[in-house]
Order: structure tokens, then sequence, then C-alpha cells
């Protein structure tokens, strides 16, 4: 048993690393909200993926330093990480066969589309 | 209140496991990674549980784009990012928490969880005013969608009182009883002379008076800012009457004017047998918006359920922080239930982009 340093197998996260992440968590919500408010005009469809970005590196954030996983042991970390291998599956299986309805969804009366909003 | 220190002294002979490690763990640490390795796969299957309602949101994003642009402009983005700072600083306390528990200051995991759990509380008191508002307007899941500007007149005496809505009281009705009964425990165990349950009661008041921190707060962002839809209640506006117009147009063509006319009969019978119109119920435009709202209700509230699962996770380090169970070597609980509640503030780090910023 590994009882070789002090304070046995605890790792406690240092408490300015943690006001560190949350001040950094904070900064970058306040980034994707002012995203949504002002129109950089340069993002388009792309937004989209920037928002993921910043919503992953958060995640990531979270996942590092509030979650441990920076001083855990590598297997949970594996065994954590592999369930994102199951949700791309999931969304992307999905994706693959999401027109095999559409033949019905067409041919089912619909109004027409409303103006256009602008953001 | 006992409070145990850490023990620094080295592991020797007499090697003190503590009152808490299983007889069929070999070691404290043993028992901690097995703990661990449980916990991240509990994580593991609420990740998959809450990947269902992804795939339904891109899924239903990636066939209809045009819905999300317009149904966006019903929700607060002000609301979700306040209610996203919220959560974001509970998990910072409850990080604070665990380090504590670690370092055995269970006086100290006592305080920083209370914090969590306000937080928790606020962050539901808010979701309240969020929902009862929607309720209100009639923006409900598809086949309740009955949207209209402004706000039923509240019919309970109550209500009409506070300026809330009738929704707001009845779903206020849980955490009043909760708040009142912890109280007058509280008291009752002073009384009784049991010094921890009242103390533990005490702070479970303090914790469901969270959520009228934050239902006031909400209830006085909606006041201030008229309804507050965040500068979008024009857009909300235009769309509804844009929906209006066609709504009439479709009610007159669908009236059989002539039976004769043996097309136009025929027309209206395939459309009545595919939806007969009987009001709003049957208006595509609004359900259409309101099959975002359906995702949004079950996503939303599939999450408030695990912040009130969560609430009563924390409930239970909090009785154990007061009896002071917490040592270098046996934090694992607090751990275990502070990683769960960050996957909690994970999943609304990505549900919040996803339903309030909608560009």
């Amino acid at each position: 048993m590994s009882h070789d340093h002090d304070g046995g197998f605890a790792h406690p996260a240092p408490p300015k690393l943690l006001i560190t992440v949350f001040i950094a968590l904070v900064l970058l919500t306040i980034l994707t909200l002012a995203m949504s408010s002002i129109d950089l005009g340069l993002m388009g469809a792309f937004g989209f993926w920037i928002a993921m970005s910043i919503a992953s590196f958060k995640a990531a954030l979270v996942l590092l330093f509030f979650m441990h996983m920076y001083w855990d042991k590598p297997f949970n970390v594996l065994v954590f990480l592999s369930s994102s291998l199951f949700v791309i599956l999931f969304i992307g299986l999905t994706l693959m066969d999401s027109s095999h309805y559409k033949n019905s969804v067409d041919e089912y009366p619909r109004q027409p589309d409303p103006p256009a909003l602008s953001p | 209140m006992a409070v145990v220190e850490p023990e620094h002294e080295a592991h020797d002979d007499h090697h003190d496991h503590g009152e808490f490690i299983a007889h069929h763990f070999e070691s404290a640490e043993q028992q901690f990674d097995s703990g661990k390795l449980g916990i991240w796969l509990f994580l593991v299957t609420e990740v998959l549980f809450f990947s269902g309602l992804f795939v339904a949101y891109t899924l239903y994003r990636v066939l209809h784009p045009e819905i999300f642009d317009q149904a966006h402009v019903f929700l607060d983005k002000y609301l979700g990012f306040a209610n996203t700072l919220v959560l974001l600083f509970s998990s910072l306390t409850m990080a604070v928490a665990v380090r504590y528990a670690q370092l055995g200051k269970n006086q100290h995991v006592v305080w920083y969880v209370l914090g969590t759990m306000v937080c928790a509380s606020a962050f539901l008191g808010v979701k309240a005013i969020e929902y009862t508002h929607k309720w209100d307007q009639g923006i409900m899941v598809r086949s309740y969608f009955d949207y209209h500007a402004g706000h039923h007149e509240a019919s309970m005496p109550l209500a009409r009182a506070l300026g809330v809505s009738d929704y707001l009281i009845w779903i206020s009705i849980v955490p009043v009883l909760l708040l009142v009964g912890f109280a007058l425990f509280a008291v009752f165990a002073k009384l009784t002379e049991k010094a921890n349950a009242a103390f533990f009661s005490a702070c479970m008041a303090i914790a469901i008076g969270g959520y009228f921190i934050g239902a006031l707060a909400g209830h006085f962002y909606m006041e201030l800012t008229d309804g507050g839809i965040g500068g979008r209640s024009e857009k909300a506006a235009a769309l509804m009457a844009y929906e209006d117009e066609t709504h009439s147009d479709h009610e007159h063509t669908d009236k059989p004017a002539d039976h004769h006319d043996e097309s136009a009969a025929e027309q209206q019978k395939e459309t009545s047998e595919i939806a007969p119109y009987e009001g709003p119920q049957n208006d595509e435009f609004d359900q259409d918006i309101g099959i975002f709202f359906s995702i949004y209700y079950c996503m939303t509230g599939l999450h408030a359920i695990h912040i009130i699962a969560g609430i009563g996770f924390l409930a239970w380090i909090l009785w154990r922080s007061i009896l002071g169970h917490w040592r270098s070597d046996y934090f694992g609980p607090c751990d275990y239930v502070g990683l769960y509640w960050h996957l909690v503030d994970l999943i609304w780090i990505y549900l919040f982009p996803l339903l309030y910023l909608i560009d």
C-alpha cells in the first residue's frame, strides 16, 4: 500500500487553483453569452461549433480540477471518457438514419415557413 | 459537535482502520478506490441516460433548424446565465468541501456543503420562476402549447396578493412545507436537547430557504424587465402575429365552403383524417414550437430532478459532517457526492448554450 507520503491517498486540491478554475469558468460563460448577444458576422454556422467548443473546454476544466481527474487513476479516466465514445456512436448512428421518415414527413400538410428572424 | 482532526502520525502497527472501513476491504485506500470506480461507472450511466435526450435534441435540430430559431426567443437567456453562475459557484463550494473532507476538517465541510445546498435550492427557485412564467403564457409541451402574450389573472387570493402566478404557489408548496417542517423540528430537537439534530434541521431550513432567495430574485428580475424576455419580446410578438395571420387563413381554407365541390370535400376529408382542426392543439405552427418545448422541459426537468436528488445526497453528507465522520483516510462519500454534483453542473454547461443561446 502506498502510504509513503503524508496525507495518504487523498489529494486535496489547492484552494487557489479551485478559485482560478471557477473564475475561468465564469469568464468563459460570459464569453458564450456575449457571443450570442453580439453578432460578430464572422461566425455564421461556426457559432454553434465555437459555443460547443467553449462548453467542452469548460467541461474539461470541471472534470480535471473540480472532479480531480488530474490526480485520478488513469483507469478511472478511461472508464469515464469511454462514455463519450458511446454518446458519439449513439448520436452519430441516429443521425445517419435520420431521413428514413423524410417522405412521410414531407407529405404531411405544413404551413409555409414564417419570415426569417434576424438574430 | 465533534471535529476530528486529520491523523498525521504514520500508520503503524495498531493500524486504526476506523469504524467505517468495511471488513472485506484490505485497507482504507482499497475501499476508497473501489467506491471511486463505482461512482465513475455510475456517472457513465448518467451521461448515457442524458445522451438520449441530447439525441432527440440533435435530431430535431438537424431536421428542423427553423423551429429552434423561432422557439428560443421565448427563453430568457439572462435567467439561464444567472442559473449557470449559481451552479458553477455551487460546484466551487462543493470542490472546497471535498478538500476539507480530505483534510478531515468536518466543521469546514459543514459550511461549504451548506453553501452548495443553498445554491442548489436557489437554482430551483429561479427555475420555478422560469417555468411558471412560461406556463402562464401557455408555453407548454407540444399538445398543450397555446401561446398568448401577457399573464393570466391569478385566481388564488394568495397569488393575487403576492402578485405571482397560481402555478408558482402550487410548486412552492413542497419547499414551504419542508422549510416549516425543518424549522419546527429544529426547535423541537433543541428543546429535547438533541444538539446535532437541531443543528442539522436548522441547516436544512437554511438550505431550503435558498429556493425562496432564487424565486424572489427571479421574480424581481421579471418585474423589473416587464416579463424579462431579455429584449426579445418584440420578436416573440412578431412571430405570433404572423402565426395568427396564417392561423386564420388556415381556418378559412379548412372550412367546407361548398359541399357540392367534390375535390374540396375530398381535400377536407383528407386533412381531417390527418389533423382535425379543433383549436390550438391542432395548429401545426404552435405544435412545431411546442416540440422544442417538449425537449426543453424534458432536458431541464430531468436536470432539475438531478438537482433535487443532489440536495438529498448533500443532506446526507451534511449530517455525516456534523457527526464528524470525515478524516484523511475516510472521505469517500463526500468525494463521490461531489463527483455527482459536478456532473450535474457539467450537463448544465452543455444545456445552457444548447437551449438558451441559439442564434
